[in-house]
């Protein structure tokens, strides 16, 4: 078990060193620059800018440059926002994103997770096509229309709850913005779940363990559940991204201060700083998040250890 | 007497085998006759519709769905109709959709076959890239892009395909991993054939039933990404429009005009939905382990 976390890790910090690189070659490679926007500059104003921001070094010596600042954990100035950092940036973006993110993974798991157990447990009958329904429906509508009509719905129509603004991450601004991130993930691990259920349920260990009699509970969590879990934790990888992907355009949606708006007013403005350093944020996040759930899936499948 | 073709016994290919299979799933089939609908209407109404795309009616701006003036949609915002501006936005959307998906099945099927038929070091190395891509969100990568090469028509679809071809690489190479150690592949070798004639020849064609699968479902991704880059205002620009961009409009009046939401919302979620079932049709038509 050692040896495969070792393994695991091994993977993950090349893998976040190549995704550094990458995107600052391409960024690199981009046509125009972050002052084409300045109207009229003095040459000799432009030519300092310039200098001050490291720009006119060769390519390779400005990624040593950025890697020698990121390792001491500065990513450097924006370059719109000449008051602001891009760690300022990010660190006032990531609890946004984070708590979005993390509310809905979890209840993404918890109530999928039910949803999928109870309509495998009950196969067929009114309650587990009713579930299914829910389900497929949950997959193929997009975030950005339930977000909206969920607006429209519990925000303006009945008024319960705000439909915009973060206001230091109060429960009444997430419970909207977070139910609208967490609809397909609940549905498509209820999916998962129902199907892994049912594949497990007529196990013939499963029938041992009710034959010795075992309380039906019992051979639920001990012998059914198990191997239920390891499809659910494999989805939990693609999960994540999906959540972050998604969070851009809720945070767009719901107004909400979070790294995923940062990032697509950063991309517009061409401020590359900022572009890198959220895109190192996330691709850390997601390689850690991954590698957690490499592990998690080492404890329950003592199969992929081996490999 | 010998050669007249009807005493030959009427061999089945796999392809017909499969072809019937698939017609006999009811939920593909119907799914197959909506989008033929929804194509057809997309190249239709913005011809022979009662308005054009781009004609403004001063007089009757947000209008809700009537038969009354044709505006069978309803009028958006700047008082255009709706009926044209949706087909018209379905037109893009399905292109983009399909033209994505071509760039990303010509380089995943090119790449996971080259990776899985020289395996060894060469297909690890260029699997390990793979993994490090995947690593990254395809939409943060794709806004990197658009961002870094400008935002055109082109540039979307290229961008979208040039990062959706990994997990056709994927699937490719698992494939041809298994196809590599056929006695054909040994007999092409024994011929002195080249790799790119294996390759082209004896590897492609024979991954192809999981590469129509899985190019059936990339493409509602890739619609999704394109409404997902609409929204966000780095799709498609004025005054072309798509059922994204349509949707991101209608979020903004959806106190006053809840139908600029709903008809295109309505037209991508079906749409996405029968290519689905289309996907699941093919799957169980091209799957040998079900035969």
């Amino acid at each position: 078990m050692f040896a495969y976390i070792l393994r695991r890790v091994a993977f993950a910090v090349p893998t976040i060193f190549v995704i550094i690189l990458l995107t600052f070659i391409l960024l690199h490679a981009a046509p125009g620059g972050p002052f084409d926007s300045l109207q009229d500059i003095d040459p000799a104003v432009l030519a300092n800018l310039r200098s001050a921001y490291h720009l006119d070094d060769p390519v390779w010596m400005q990624f040593w440059t950025y890697l020698s600042g990121l390792l001491r954990g500065d990513m450097g100035p924006s370059l719109i926002y000449r008051e602001l950092t891009v760690n300022q940036i990010i660190v006032t973006g990531l609890p946004v994103s984070v708590t979005l993110g993390l509310s809905a993974i979890v209840i993404g798991l918890s109530v999928g997770l039910c949803c999928g157990i109870v309509a495998a447990l009950r196969q067929n009958s009114l309650l587990d096509y009713a579930v299914m329904a829910a389900a497929m429906t949950g997959v193929a509508i997009p975030t950005f229309v339930t977000a909206p009509l969920l607006i429209l719905v519990f925000g303006l129509t009945l008024a319960w709850l705000p439909i915009s603004g973060w206001n230091g991450g109060q429960i009444k601004h997430l419970i909207l913005p977070v139910t609208a991130l967490a609809i397909p993930k609940v549905a498509v691990i209820a999916r998962i779940t129902r199907g892994a259920m049912l594949e497990s349920i007529n196990m013939d260990y499963v029938r041992t363990a009710r034959a010795k009699g075992m309380r039906e509970i019992k051979v639920i969590t001990r012998h059914v559940m198990r191997p239920v879990l390891i499809p659910v934790v494999s989805y939990l990888g693609p999960a994540i991204a999906t959540v972050m992907t998604g969070s851009v355009i809720i945070e767009n949606i719901f107004g909400l201060p979070g790294l995923g708006r940062a990032f697509v007013e950063g991309a517009i403005n061409r401020d590359y700083p900022v572009v890198m350093g959220i895109v190192i944020i996330y691709a850390i996040f997601i390689v850690m998040l991954n590698l957690f759930a490499d592990i998690l899936y080492g404890f329950l499948d003592p199969r992929v250890r081996q490999k | 007497m010998s050669t007249d073709s009807s005493f030959v016994p009427a061999g089945r290919s796999l392809w017909r085998d499969a072809a019937d299979r698939f017609c006999a799933n009811r939920a593909a089939m119907v799914s197959a006759g909506i989008i033929l609908v929804i194509v057809v209407l997309a190249f239709a109404v913005p011809i022979w519709g009662p308005h054009s795309l781009e004609e403004v009616y001063w007089d009757r701006m947000l209008i809700a769905p009537s038969l009354e003036n044709h505006h069978w949609f309803g009028t958006d915002v700047n008082g255009r109709d709706m009926f044209a501006r949706v087909f018209y936005g379905a037109r893009i959307s399905l292109t983009i959709g399909v033209l994505t998906t071509l760039v990303a099945l010509t380089i995943g099927v090119l790449y996971g076959a080259t990776a899985g038929y020289f395996g060894g070091r060469i297909g690890a190395v260029m699997m390990r890239l793979v993994d490090i891509i995947y690593a990254v969100p395809a939409l943060f990568l794709i806004i990197i892009l658009i961002s870094v090469f400008g935002n055109n028509f082109v540039l979307v679809f290229v961008s979208i395909g040039a990062v959706e071809w990994l997990t056709m690489a994927r699937i490719v190479r698992g494939q041809t991993l298994a196809i590599r150690e056929k006695d054909y592949i040994e007999a092409a070798h024994a011929l002195g054939l080249p790799h790119t004639t294996i390759l082209a020849r004896y590897i492609i064609p024979n991954v192809i039933g999981p590469v129509i699968v899985y190019a059936t479902l990339l493409i509602p991704i890739n619609i999704l990404i394109e409404s997902y880059l609409s929204f966000l205002g780095l799709g498609v620009q004025e005054p072309y429009t798509s059922w994204g961009r349509l949707i991101s409009q209608g979020t903004k009046e959806i106190e006053t005009g809840l139908w600029l939401l709903l008809i295109p919302s309505v037209f991508l979620t079906v749409t996405m939905f029968c290519f689905n079932f289309i996907g699941d049709g093919l799957r169980d038509a091209l799957d040998p382990k079900d035969r």
